[in-house]
């Protein structure tokens, strides 16, 4: 029978292969569990070895930033709940911080610091949530309930601080929505033991787990010019060798006046990926400690009245969210609605090397790969 | 500063694979005998059953607040549908017959489908007349015109959900007024 030669799928380049072996392609997703999200990947397969993938966008675009420019400052605000929604209280800080750049706003001693809480305990749950999916994705659906169980403490905590437990919108310009409630320091103090407690459990269970480390070890490297070229950051960049924190390298907020570590790791393999996030969860609790014992007494809140007509210019704001760095760039004309604005996601640059890593893995690395990366598609279709 | 962390290789016992599971079987134990020990700190809920207990200003579906005539507060200056990024709330004026007020809303209208719930029209409304707190989060009807809420809708709560202690939630602003009030929902209102 006559073979039929068919085009290759977009984005496949033409290799003159051996024509013992069939090549085939395979769609991962985008309905597929493993892929957090609606993301599909073409997969150029030679029986259970990756040859080439191919990450394909776009399932789940909501032109966040082009509806941004028919709503006022404060109303985009809540939209980027919607980006990255692990990390909603970051994505909030960021584009609260270009508005306060641009209008010449203080934040209060107060707020900063119930921000710089608030921040920490996001990225604590963050993280939780990666540990889960990480274990759950091996095959190790014990740590999947666990990471969840952890996690809940801290979306219940948000729940009475600012009313939802998802879309946050908790931030303002010049500060947060309101005050913490009067239960808030002593509930962080119980997250902060409990969660000490039991990363030392998921340590012995996960981290020492000898067939997570034979999976994960050695899978999907990325090497340190790699991760540069690519632009990835936080803990994908920091895995592979680069000690890159915005926290401590261009400090916002009252980052500087905490003393905490960027934990770096050397391989830039899955298992250092994994293991960044666990070190990273300890580094926050360093930070939640200090603010317990620092924060002042004062308003929530800036007096100043923001106009939120932004004068004519553009501004750029940048955190570290747990996922990265998260930028925000304001275009700003005559008026109380942007000209344009654009979010630089970290997901999307984290997740542009995926083509290099998983070349030569079986199909089962993949999933390692994808889940250590910790991306998120609603942050990088938006 | 940057810490760096050094990789250790697995030891012969690690490599055996049956410590591993062991050691791994106990901690999953652990918490299974934990779990029966005290039932009630268990992270379960049947949840048809059992109602999800929010906190008071878990933003929920909205109620409009009444004057101590039963009237309701809103003064129709559309400042929260300005402010509503989803566009979701339709208010229409009518002169007030109170000489005092100068508007009041004939329709009041918040479409809860297209409502994103964030909280900026309660911020935005200057006499406190629209609140979230109902605790009301399973919103289900059968049609979409049902998710519609109308005036009489929003205005149709029973103050003994809410905390007696805010007087604000109970009523308008305080002073000789709260005798009315009380005589008109047939309970003490407390204000400091």
């Amino acid at each position: 029978m006559e073979m039929v030669k068919r085009p290759l799928p977009a984005g496949f380049q033409k290799v003159s292969g051996d024509d013992n072996t069939e090549e085939y392609f395979i769609n991962m997703g985008p309905q597929h569990p493993a892929t957090h999200g609606v993301l599909r990947l073409v997969l150029r397969l030679d029986g259970e070895t990756v040859r080439e993938c191919v990450p394909h966008l776009g399932y789940i675009h909501r032109g966040i930033e082009k509806q941004a420019e028919s709503e006022t400052y404060l109303q985009y605000v809540h939209l980027t709940d919607r980006m990255d929604y692990l990390t909603s209280h970051m994505n909030n800080h960021s584009v609260c911080m270009a508005i306060e750049k641009a209008v010449g706003i203080g934040v209060p001693d107060r707020a900063e610091y119930i921000r710089v809480m608030v921040l920490e305990l996001n990225r604590i749950s963050s993280h939780l949530m990666m540990f889960g999916c990480f274990g759950g994705d091996l095959g190790a659906q014990t740590a999947l309930l666990y990471g969840f169980k952890e996690r809940e403490v801290i979306t219940d905590i948000f729940d009475e601080l600012c009313g939802a437990r998802l879309t946050m919108n908790y931030f303002r310009p010049g500060g947060v929505a309101n005050d913490i409630p009067d239960t808030f320091i002593a509930r962080v103090k119980k997250v902060i033991v409990d969660v000490e407690r039991t990363l030392e459990e998921f340590d012995r269970l996960i981290t020492g787990n000898v067939i997570i480390q034979e999976r994960s070890r050695g899978i999907g490297i990325l090497t340190r010019e790699d991760a540069i070229a690519y632009g990835c950051t936080g803990c994908v960049l920091r895995a592979s060798g680069v000690p890159y924190d915005l926290r401590k390298d261009d400090p916002y907020s009252i980052y500087d006046r905490l003393d905490f570590d960027v934990p770096t790791k050397q391989n830039g393999d899955s298992f250092d990926r994994y293991v960044i996030h666990i070190d990273e969860i300890r580094q926050s609790i360093r930070i939640l400690q200090q603010c317990i014992e620092q924060i002042p007494e004062g308003p929530y809140r800036s007096k100043e009245k923001p106009s939120y007509r932004l004068p004519a210019g553009s501004y750029y704001a940048a955190t570290e969210t747990a996922k990265g760095i998260f930028g925000t760039y304001v275009v700003a004309e005559k008026g109380d609605k942007p000209w344009r604005i654009h979010s630089r996601s970290p997901n999307f640059a984290n997740l542009s090397p995926i083509g290099k890593m998983v070349k030569g893995h079986m199909i089962a690395d993949v999933v390692t790969v994808i889940t250590t990366l910790d991306i998120l598609i609603p942050d990088i279709d938006r | 500063m940057a810490k760096v962390i050094q990789r250790r290789s697995l030891t012969l016992l690690e490599r055996s694979y049956l410590w591993e599971i062991i050691k791994g079987m106990g901690t999953t134990f652990k918490h299974l005998f934990r779990n029966f020990k005290n039932p009630e700190k268990m992270q379960l809920m049947s949840y048809p059953e059992v109602e999800v207990q929010t906190p008071q200003n878990y933003r929920g579906s909205h109620r409009l607040m009444k004057r101590p005539d039963g009237e309701p507060r809103c003064v129709a200056c559309y400042m929260c549908s300005t402010a509503c990024p989803a566009r979701c709330i339709t208010i229409e004026a009518e002169p007030s017959s109170d000489p005092r007020i100068e508007k009041k809303p004939r329709k009041f209208e918040i479409d809860w489908l297209v409502c994103v719930f964030c909280g900026l029209c309660e911020e935005a409304c200057p006499v406190d007349a629209i609140r979230m707190d109902t605790r009301k989060v399973a919103i289900s009807h059968y049609t979409r015109k049902e998710f519609i809420a109308d005036m009489p809708r929003l205005l149709n709560w029973d103050p003994k959900d809410f905390p007696a202690n805010d007087a604000q939630s109970q009523k308008a602003p305080g002073g000789k007024q709260n005798q009315q009030a009380k005589q008109i929902w047939g309970l003490e209102v407390k204000h400091s």
